[in-house]
């Protein structure tokens, strides 16, 4: 059965006004949807997937505008449609869902209230149909007990909860296009799992078209029909899932998809990586715009901008070797280049060569941050955000942390380096207590720990230089200043694959991934042996991404650096770390060397955990392990085994008795009573 | 990628470097003048008007045509003239003369008020935001009292106790404007303090001295320009009610602010003894202010 469209986009050009004169955010995106369906809308930060969105929706902030292109809704050009016109379909004919679902609730009324707003602008109801339907609808997004959580404000409730507020919202009229522009990316991903799986249901139940805007290629692969891959505001290609994924026709696609960490990816090569970043709105290459990051780009790439190719089975490609004419002027750039043989192997891991050898080791390690009350400030409880935790880390070796956000891994690290004081338990640098340390000798400790942020923005101070911002520790430790500071700042950042002559830039001339690697430099100034990488690539494209993770393993090969690895990327943990914890409400339940936390995880944590992951291949269908509920409040963690309340498995014991850490195997412990 | 460059830890000469920095400071110095005066139009006129202000007071006897206290009864409120240009006032006083001799007060009160109460404010409010807890509660404290009291009569109770004079208007008008300093700055501190070049810094061993300096005080700039160019203003026109209560300038000297409050009962009569002092003293108020917006933009890499 021909299914009806329902959008269709055609030749969409939005224009942006700036300090520079007008900019194309996006240009010439052309795509339908039909009925039931979803469609993906993938790019990275900067492709224009967002605009998109916004444009259809005529939601644009007032320095935008859509210069050109038709949206076809319903016969109607929503392009051309007065504002009058066009809020009555927003909301209650094509509905959207935003990414943080912090900021989209007003704080101030209950969410029973924000979701009748929306039925009494649309529908023309009795307020007891109104209150029927306001139940109903938290029944259907999976809020139960909707007679009272109707009266909670949004701060009452989880991350997970708000976004199905926000999708009750959005589903309120029955509209038939819904709009998610990035809905799981602020969620842990057990929450995602959760949402995905909601989404999914709800469009089974109302045959809504859902258009799905994301950078995450699992997300896409595990919830979309076709999917239409945007780079600098073009479409590049469009495609069905399944031959995306398993043949992708243009180079962007192909190298997104190859430089993804996977569960199957080989540890020990690096990751295949787009080099360069997406340009800025006004520094469009010219021709294809992705020829400078292209490996197969020739002459024509660098001067014609390609047509959009259309190829069989309703599938289309912005490139020139598509073009059947210029097949030879590409021949030879296929043949001659393999493409692994670019990219150095990294050296032998330095880790193997030296293991054993303890750098440092964290025993029984506890966190509580004090809760106070009243003028007096009275203590009436503790937010115990790491509680007992023990590890080790050896020379050389990568070491993950991996947990969902609140779980006391980001704390971990901190109290590692004395950035937080520790309330109880011990961190031996070396087989000397930390907490030993004072004044002076603490200084120099400082040298042999450093940290690497997640957040490029705000790790740098914006209104030092580069150099500056580089040299900060060599001139706290009275190791260099005047121009031989200056000399080293440069050497460091060539060492992190920068420029020399970057030394007097500022940090807002630089990219994103830029900045990485800049906060890299930084870490490395003082020689440290142990770096604290705190989601040092969650915030990053995913491109960009895997140049940074192909650094810090060649960094960590030729330095024979430590790492220790925070992140909430169990892939990204498990290409670059030697041995994984798996942290649970300020406790490790799990640790195991990263092939058999992945081949064999035994805590039932570590086994959700690693089944929510989406899998950027859209052929496997994984049996998956929904975990019920959010992340326990940490300042009331549940009695006994803190997983309990979540555990599918659990058992009367788990409710009284914490459980103790066992060895399964050779360093791989875990700690659940139903082990054995 | 690159290969590794050795790391080893530099001692060169150090009466060289030493030589070499100070003359690499002082290039450094030219070249930023340059660019100042390339890059912000509006500052560099508005810095040579307040040059200007600044000469005419300095010079004064030589440049005021008439003596600014002498009182010429056969010229009662004239009106502008070639021979008083901004005419005279009631008294037979010849306005351009006290103008220039009232530039002495006014702009000592408001640049020394701005200067002093700036940086009280900020090193207090740095100091509260970065250490917290006590120390906070009690800085915070002493502020709120300040600013519970209405401004013009702590001022007045100030100056009461300290007597009549220049320095003590100065006094009184520092402590009434050190709040507001020290409120932002301690908000810009507490948001500065959780970035992650603070943390960055710490763990690279910097104590809470080079962490003020380094990275809270350049972060704050811009709204610690914004309140200063509010506070000169203010600052003048307090001066003006503190003298005319008796207070600041004794009655025959002249200052701008009193000038506009003696010639407000004769504004129909005399419009020119209320629009001079009130011109000159917007321009200078206006000169202050563009200079602050040229000042922060300037000092944002993000504009250069």
């Amino acid at each position: 059965m021909e299914k009806s469209t329902i959008l269709s986009v055609d030749g969409l050009k939005t224009v942006f006004q700036t300090r520079h004169g007008y900019v194309d955010a996006i240009n010439d995106i052309t795509f339908t949807i039909s009925q039931g369906e979803t469609v993906a809308i993938v790019g990275e930060s900067g492709s224009g997937k967002s605009v998109t969105a916004l444009s259809i929706m005529k939601l644009l902030e007032s320095s935008g505008q859509i210069a050109s292109g038709q949206v076809l809704f319903n016969d109607m050009n929503l392009a051309e449609l007065s504002d009058r016109k066009i809020r009555d379909i927003r909301g209650k004919q094509i509905a959207m869902i935003f990414q943080d679902p912090m900021s989209c609730l007003d704080p101030l009324y209950t969410i029973g209230d924000q979701i009748m707003e929306i039925l009494k602008i649309h529908e023309d109801l009795t307020p007891a149909e109104a209150d029927n339907r306001v139940l109903e609808l938290l029944k259907l997004v999976g809020i139960p007990d909707g007679e009272t959580r109707r009266n909670s404000y949004p701060h009452e409730l989880s991350g997970g909860q708000r976004q199905r507020v926000m999708i009750a919202i959005a589903l309120a009229c029955r509209p038939n296009l819904l709009i998610a522009d990035e809905p799981t990316t602020a969620l842990d991903v057990t929450v995602q799992a959760q949402i995905l799986g909601l989404l999914k249901q709800l469009q089974a139940d109302f045959g809504t078209s859902i258009i799905l805007v994301t950078h995450d290629l699992g997300v896409v692969a595990e919830m979309a029909d076709r999917v239409i891959v945007v780079y600098s505001g073009t479409v590049v290609e469009q495609s069905g899932v399944h031959e995306l994924f398993s043949k992708p026709e243009h180079p962007y696609t192909e190298a997104l998809i190859r430089s993804i960490p996977r569960a199957d990816t080989d540890r020990t090569a690096p990751l295949h990586i787009i080099r360069g970043s997406v340009p800025g709105l006004h520094e469009m290459p010219s021709g294809c715009r992705f020829h400078p990051r292209c490996d197969y780009a020739t002459e024509i790439c660098t001067q014609q901008e390609p047509p959009l190719f259309h190829l069989e089975s309703d599938r289309s490609s912005r490139c020139w070797m598509k073009d059947g004419s210029l097949a030879k002027e590409f021949q030879h750039r296929l043949n001659t280049d393999n493409l692994d043989s670019r990219h150095p192997a990294p050296p032998n891991d330095a880790y193997t060569a030296s293991k054993k050898e303890i750098l440092l080791e964290v025993h029984n390690m506890q966190k509580h941050f004090p809760i106070l009350k009243g003028i007096l400030s009275r203590k009436v409880g503790a937010v115990k955000a790491v509680d007992g935790v023990s590890f080790e880390i050896f020379k050389g070796e990568t070491l993950g942390l991996v947990g969902e956000s609140g779980c006391g891994k980001s704390t971990t690290g901190r109290l590692i380096l004395r950035l937080l004081d520790i309330t109880d338990g011990e961190v031996k640098y070396g087989g000397i207590n930390l907490a030993e340390f004072k004044g002076r000798q603490l200084k120099e400790q400082r040298k042999k720990m450093q940290i690497v942020f997640q957040d490029p923005y705000s790790s740098l101070n914006p209104r030092m230089t580069i150099g500056d911002i580089i040299s900060e520790p060599l001139e706290i430790h009275r190791i260099a200043s005047g121009s031989e500071k200056i000399r080293r700042a440069g050497e460091l950042l060539e060492m992190v694959g920068l420029s020399s002559k970057d030394v007097y830039k500022f940090p807002h001339q630089f990219s994103g991934g830029q900045r990485q690697r800049i906060g890299i430099a930084r870490a490395l100034a003082t020689e440290p042996e142990l770096l604290v990488c705190d989601e040092a690539v969650s915030a990053l494209d995913v491109s960009v991404q895997a140049q940074i993770l192909n650094l810090l393993k060649k960094l960590q090969g030729e330095l024979a650096l430590s790492y220790l690895f925070i992140s909430h990327d169990l892939n990204v943990v498990k290409y670059i770390a030697d041995r994984i914890c798996v942290m649970y409400l300020g406790k490790i339940v799990e640790t195991a060397d990263s092939e058999t936390l992945f081949t064999n995880p035994t805590h039932p944590y570590t086994r959700a955990l690693l089944s929510s992951v989406p899998v950027p291949d859209p052929t496997i269908k994984k049996e998956r392990i929904i975990l019920e509920g959010d992340v326990p409040n940490p300042a009331k963690p549940p009695s006994g085994c803190a997983f309990h309340t979540r555990c599918e498995h659990a058992k009367e014991i788990c409710k009284s008795k914490i459980p103790e850490f066992k060895q399964m195997s050779l360093g791989h412990k875990v700690a659940c009573h139903l082990i054995n | 990628m690159n290969p590794a460059p050795q790391i080893n830890p530099g001692l060169p000469n150090t009466s060289i470097k030493q030589l070499s920095t100070k003359r690499i400071r002082l290039r450094k110095s030219l070249d930023e003048t340059k660019r100042f005066i390339k890059t912000q139009k509006i500052g560099v006129i508005s810095l040579s008007i307040i040059m200007l202000f600044i000469l005419l007071a300095a010079f004064a006897p030589l440049i005021a045509p008439y003596d600014p206290i002498e009182q010429d009864r056969s010229a009662f409120m004239l009106a502008p003239t070639a021979a008083h240009i901004m005419g005279t006032d009631d008294l037979g006083r010849d306005i351009f003369s006290r103008i220039i001799f009232g530039a002495r007060v006014s702009l000592l009160v408001g640049i020394a008020t701005v200067a002093i109460s700036m940086i009280c404010g900020t090193i207090l409010g740095v100091i509260s935001g970065y250490f917290g807890k006590v120390i906070d509660m009690a800085i915070q404290r002493v502020m709120d009292a300040i600013m519970a009291i209405p401004p013009l009569i702590l001022a007045l109770f100030i100056a009461a106790l300290l007597g009549p004079a220049i320095k003590n208007v100065i006094i009184a008008l520092t402590i009434v404007n050190i709040p507001h300093f020290a409120r932002i700055t301690r908000g810009e501190m507490l948001r500065i303090k959780e970035m992650n070049y603070v943390e960055a810094s710490r763990s690279a061993g910097s104590g809470a001295l080079r962490i003020i300096a380094k990275h809270g005080i350049p972060n704050m700039m811009a709204p610690i320009i914004v309140i200063a160019s509010l506070t000169f203003g203010q600052s003048i026109i307090a001066e003006a009610s503190l003298s005319f209560l008796g207070i600041g300038t004794p009655p025959p000297n002249p200052s701008w602010g009193l000038m506009l409050s003696g010639a407000s009962s004769y504004m129909e009569n005399a419009p020119w003894m209320v629009l001079f002092p009130g011109l000159v003293l917007s321009i200078a108020v206006l000169a202050f202010n563009l200079l602050g917006d040229a000042l922060r933009d300037f000092l944002d890499p993000k504009l250069n």
